[in-house]
């Protein structure tokens, strides 16, 4: 087993992790956490397979699509952490209910 | 002057309109309407160039930059492409025609930012010619849409939202993680390239098993549609409206696309899969619609059960591309149009007696009869019953499926559209009743009332149209243009 | 350009555009609503007229237009068709009339003509329709536009007739759907082709050309209200009389059975449905409703209820007449397309003038009515002795033709049935006359209005007494060139005779 492999496998590891904490985990803090780790997880992937090239030079693409992935999760980790003060502003919460009765 | 709108860049047009026109509505509030309208219009008006384009000269290609694939990024377009972009175009315009009156000027300098950025969005994901650009395509969509579901900032809206954007960021990381396998796997994000050079093996089948997974969570399949009703359901009307009609479809034309050009001559037993969920999907969404006491939640549970429709199309599509897939485009484009006009009108019925209690409706329906006989025809659309687009759709899927044997899919169609007729005339019925004025109710202004008319007009219009659209479809037909499969 | 390419359309278009203008008019403007009804219904006369003519010579009235790329929408005049359109034409402008006196200063009348017209354009439609799926568009349409008309007056038993009448059609609909596609699939074509298109098809597709056979009749059935499927019509009785009429004579009903003579002459082909064994069970179930339906009507008490058990016993002669599959018996079933219509209407209207000037809601209330009101009871004995078969009376002249075909084809038992069914129309229709002629008058009525002179408004009298005298005129004057029993020997001919 390759180093590359290894990191691969460990990115996949923590997908698998942040998985397990979104479905689990009731509090939306660490439910947007998870979704982080989640992310992290698939970038330290892209970054492994920066390796596939056979020679010196890694290959680039994966790393411009890490940077992208990047923008993408901390844009969308502001709206979720804005959306979730709003949220508990609103309903004194930070934890999403199921099915609540609704008032007539 | 012909050769100069024959030349323009339509495509390259489609995306930075929308994305200028938002910028400009952010910066300068107090005339965000008529920025929004106009944006709205010119992006129709490029739709339409875009089309004589595509008639005339075929698909159309345009590398970014000059890069080109695979290290810049491709515009594509052909007839599916375009046909979304319509579906776009329509349903964007009347929703904002409808919008101009149904938010104050405050409502108003939030929504119309987002919704030109969803506009954008969309329209770049209809364009893009590798699956990681779809991905931050996906993301704008995505984030657009929660940022609009949360406009009203009532609770319910909020929470509605934070749902969403759950199920959507986790649908995405999923067909994220799936782009990078395929990536490993044929070392490029070209759909054409990917076409050529992916072959069975366990990394492309965890690739397909997770973008089906995330693709399928952000389209509300069966059993993975729990964030949409209530999503759906609290949003104010006209974002109701373009989720229903636009967002998910949006996910959807991914997975269609990545499966007529890269996926279905390797489908490793997921097309049954998802066929059997769609069905799953139209016979739970109908009786979950059949159920409710609100209209809104009525409408969203509908749109659950017309997804499992377009699911469809996986088991069809393997043998008979075009007529199977053709089919359900005409099927988006239908629920499209009938079901924002159907949002329009709750928001119509809501705006007028201030709750959607489908049993108490009788004292506002019949004074509002507009409302009442756009929701009629986007009904008989959704029902399947001729003269609409939903029934061509259903007419060429039903045709398909017989062709195919499939009797599993054509029965399940069959009861799907009499269970739609019941919970669609559940609400009609009390359009009839006779009930004393409780109260004076608000007047409903002309425009809402008249932009979801001509929304549902539109979908009764395409029963007659299927010809000509059917040729637009038919540009560059998909599989053998774009990719190599066999 | 050639004008018949467009005339079936602008039959078409005659109610539907009329129909369009009054939704959008306000309440208040009778005027100018009566017109638009009016003047489409004389147009859509005048259109009809020409085309009979034409085909009479031997014209071809075709409209084309794509559907699909490979499927069009057809609207065809043949000689059935126009058979059909004439009858829904005529009727439609006697029914306008009448439903303009009935509904004077009800409220939603805009509503309720703007349905109305629909309702004619979707019947017109029907009858037109060129192949398999433009019939199914209108016959849908029909639903569609029938709905409004039965909740109408918005109580909650009319919502609830509603209901049923829904659940009813809705499931018939999509059996005919499925048919319609299977039917496709099989063939590829599903163009109406006198003695069918099915007959050079593969025998290993026998069996489904069965099951075919059976949904399309089904769902036909549920309109036509074939046993057990007409448990919808007695309930839609809460509609307004000019409804009833409609609904029992022309529109919904008739649509059911004329697809039931489409289906088995020009899709399937008279010989080719005998061939497949489907006519006989046909022809069983058709004879079992007539009995059925005339033993429930014996004893129903509200005279609407009782007039629609007995839509449900008449129309089925014309399932009858067809699934006997032989040419006299077809030219029965045809021509009492015909027949039943012009009396069954002229029963409801005279129903609904019992309801409207005297509150007579139950047979047990109407004695002595014959003499309060002579010429609607006139009216009402025409149709109703038509019912039952007597001379001269058009209804003689179906049951003759289907006796006598019944006969010809070897199916004898066919004549214990209408001699059955003949005998319980005279059980429950003479009671009625006997007590309405010759029992004294009551003191009172349950609800009197009164018109000046006559016996109650022109506009609600005219009507009855049209389609009487015409009820009449079919049944004496046969053997002129346009009556419809001749029409209906130009239709058997090409169905059996032709090349």
């Amino acid at each position: 087993m390759n180093i590359p492999m290894i990191y691969a496998l460990l990115g996949i590891t923590l997908f698998s992790v942040g998985l397990y904490g979104l479905i689990v985990r009731e509090h939306l803090l660490r439910k947007i956490l998870a979704l982080n780790i989640m992310g992290s997880g698939i970038f330290l992937v892209l970054v492994a397979l920066g390796k596939r090239s056979v020679g010196d030079l890694p290959d680039p693409v994966p790393h411009a699509m890490v940077i992208t992935g990047i923008v993408v999760a901390v844009s969308a980790t502001a709206l979720a952490l804005t959306l979730m003060l709003k949220l508990v502003e609103v309903s004194g919460s930070a934890v999403l209910h199921d099915a609540p009765k609704e008032r007539s | 002057m012909g050769g100069l709108l024959s030349d323009a860049h339509w495509g390259v047009l489609l995306i930075l309109l929308p994305l200028f026109g938002g910028l400009c509505s952010f910066l300068w509030p107090g005339a965000v309407k008529f920025i929004g309208l106009a944006t709205v219009s010119a992006v129709a008006l490029s739709v339409v160039g875009l089309g004589d384009q595509l008639l005339t000269t075929g698909v159309y290609h345009h590398a970014v930059g000059g890069w080109g694939a695979p290290l810049g990024i491709d515009l594509y377009a052909d007839g599916l492409s375009l046909f979304m972009l319509m579906v776009n175009a329509l349903v964007g315009l009347g929703v904002s025609i409808y919008a101009l009156d149904y938010f104050d000027q405050g409502e108003a300098r939030r929504f119309w930012p987002l919704w030109l950025l969803l506009l954008g969005g969309l329209n770049a994901l209809f364009l893009s010619a590798d699956i990681f650009n779809l991905y931050v395509t996906l993301e704008i969509v995505g984030l657009a849409g929660v940022g609009l579901a949360s406009l009203s900032r009532s609770g319910a809206a909020l929470d509605g939202a934070m749902r969403y954007l759950m199920a959507t960021l986790l649908g995405s990381l999923c067909y994220l993680l799936g782009v990078a396998l395929l990536y490993h796997s044929a070392g490029t994000v070209d759909i054409p390239l990917l076409a050529e050079r992916l072959e069975s093996t366990p990394p492309v089948w965890a690739a397909l098993g997770l973008i089906c997974a995330g693709l399928a969570l952000k389209t509300a399949l069966f059993p993975l549609h729990f964030w949409l009703p209530k999503a759906h359901a609290s949003a104010s009307a006209p974002v109701s409206a373009l989720l229903s009609a636009l967002v998910v479809k949006a996910s959807f034309y991914i997975l269609l696309r990545l499966w007529l050009e890269i996926f279905s001559v390797r489908t490793e037993g997921v097309d049954d899969l998802l066929g059997a969920l769609g069905m799953a999907a139209i016979i739970w969404g109908s009786l979950q619609a059949l159920q409710q006491t609100r209209l809104k939640l009525m409408i969203a549970y509908s749109t659950v059960s017309q997804m499992g429709y377009l699911f469809l199309v996986f088991p069809l599509a393997a043998a008979g591309a075009f007529s199977a897939w053709s089919a359900v485009a005409y099927l988006i484009l239908s629920h499209a149009l009938a079901k924002s006009s159907m949002f329009l009108v709750a928001g119509n019925l809501m705006h007028f007696g201030g709750h959607d209690r489908i049993a108490d409706l009788d004292r506002a329906v019949q004074r509002l009869p507009i409302t009442v006989g756009a929701f009629a025809l986007a009904g008989v659309s959704i029902m399947g019953l001729p003269p609409s687009g939903g029934f061509i759709g259903k007419w060429l899927l039903l045709n398909e499926a017989l062709n195919q044997g499939r009797w599993d899919l054509v029965i399940v169609m069959m009861i799907g559209g009499v269970l739609a007729a019941a919970y669609i005339f559940k609400v009609l019925g009390f359009a009839f009743t006779q009930a004393p004025v409780t109260h004076e109710p608000k007047g409903v202004p002309a425009i809402m009332e008249w932009s979801a008319l001509l929304l549902a007009v539109a979908a009764i219009v395409l029963g007659f149209l299927a010809s000509p659209l059917m040729l637009i479809l038919g540009i560059g037909e998909t599989v053998q243009l774009m990719g190599a499969g066999q | 350009m050639n004008w018949h390419t467009w005339i079936p359309l602008f039959v078409v278009v005659s109610s539907l555009l009329p129909g369009l203008i009054i939704f959008g008019l306000p309440e208040e403007r009778v005027g100018l609503r009566t017109i638009l009804n009016l003047t489409g219904a004389v147009i859509k006369l005048l259109l009809v007229s020409w085309m009979i003519w034409g085909v009479y010579q031997g014209d071809h009235f075709e409209t084309r237009v794509a559907l699909l790329p490979d499927l069009d929408l057809v609207l065809r005049a043949g000689p059935l068709a126009l058979f059909f359109v004439a009858l829904s034409t005529i009727l439609w402008l006697v029914t306008t009339i009448y439903a303009i006196g009935y509904l004077e200063g009800s409220p939603n009348r805009s509503r309720f003509f703007g349905f109305f017209s629909l309702c004619v354009t979707a019947t017109v439609g029907v009858a037109l329709a060129g192949n398999l799926i433009t019939f199914l568009l209108f016959y849908e349409l029909l639903t569609l536009a029938t709905y409004p008309l039965i909740v109408h007056r918005g109580t909650d038993t009319a919502r609830r007739a509603g209901q049923t009448y829904l659940r009813y059609t809705i499931f018939g609909g999509a059996l005919i759907l499925l048919g319609t596609v299977w039917l496709y699939q099989l063939t590829g074509t599903l163009e109406f082709t006198p003695r069918g298109f099915l007959t050079h098809i593969d025998p290993q597709h026998y069996p489904a050309l069965k099951i075919i056979f059976v949904l399309l009749i089904a769902g036909l059935g549920v309109k036509a209200a074939l046993f057990p499927l007409h448990g919808w019509l007695p309930q839609a009785m809460v509609a307004p009389a000019p409804v009833s009429a409609l609904l029992h004579a022309v529109a919904v009903v008739k649509a059911g059975a004329f697809g039931i003579v489409r289906v088995v002459y020009d899709v399937f082909g008279v010989e080719f449905s005998a061939d497949l064994g489907v006519t006989t069970p046909l022809a069983w179930i058709a004879a079992f409703t007539i009995i059925y339906g005339s033993l429930r009507a014996l004893f129903q008490d509200d005279l609407k209820r009782r007039l629609a058990f007995s839509t449900v016993s008449q129309v089925s002669y014309i399932a009858l007449g067809v699934a006997i599959a032989g040419p006299i018996a077809t030219i029965g079933g045809v021509v009492h397309l015909v027949h039943q219509g012009l009396m069954k209407i002229t029963l409801f209207f005279c129903a609904g003038n019992l309801a409207e000037t005297l509150g007579i809601h139950k047979v047990s209330e109407m004695n002595g009515v014959g003499r309060r009101m002579p010429w609607t009871m006139a009216a009402f004995t025409v149709g109703a002795l038509g019912m039952i078969g007597a001379p001269p009376v058009a209804g003689f002249i179906s049951k003759w033709y289907l006796g006598v075909g019944a006969l010809e084809a070897g199916q004898d038992w066919v004549l214990l049935v209408l001699m059955g069914s003949s005998l319980l129309n005279c059980a429950y229709f003479l009671p009625i006359l006997y007590s309405a002629w010759f029992k004294p008058t009551p003191k009172s009525w349950p609800e009197e209005h009164h018109f000046g002179r006559q016996e109650t408004a022109w506009a609600l009298l005219l009507p009855p007494l049209i389609t009487a005298l015409m009820a009449l005129a079919a049944g004496l004057m046969t053997g002129l060139p346009f009556s419809p029993l001749e029409w209906a020997k130009i239709i058997a001919e090409r169905e059996f005779y032709q090349p």
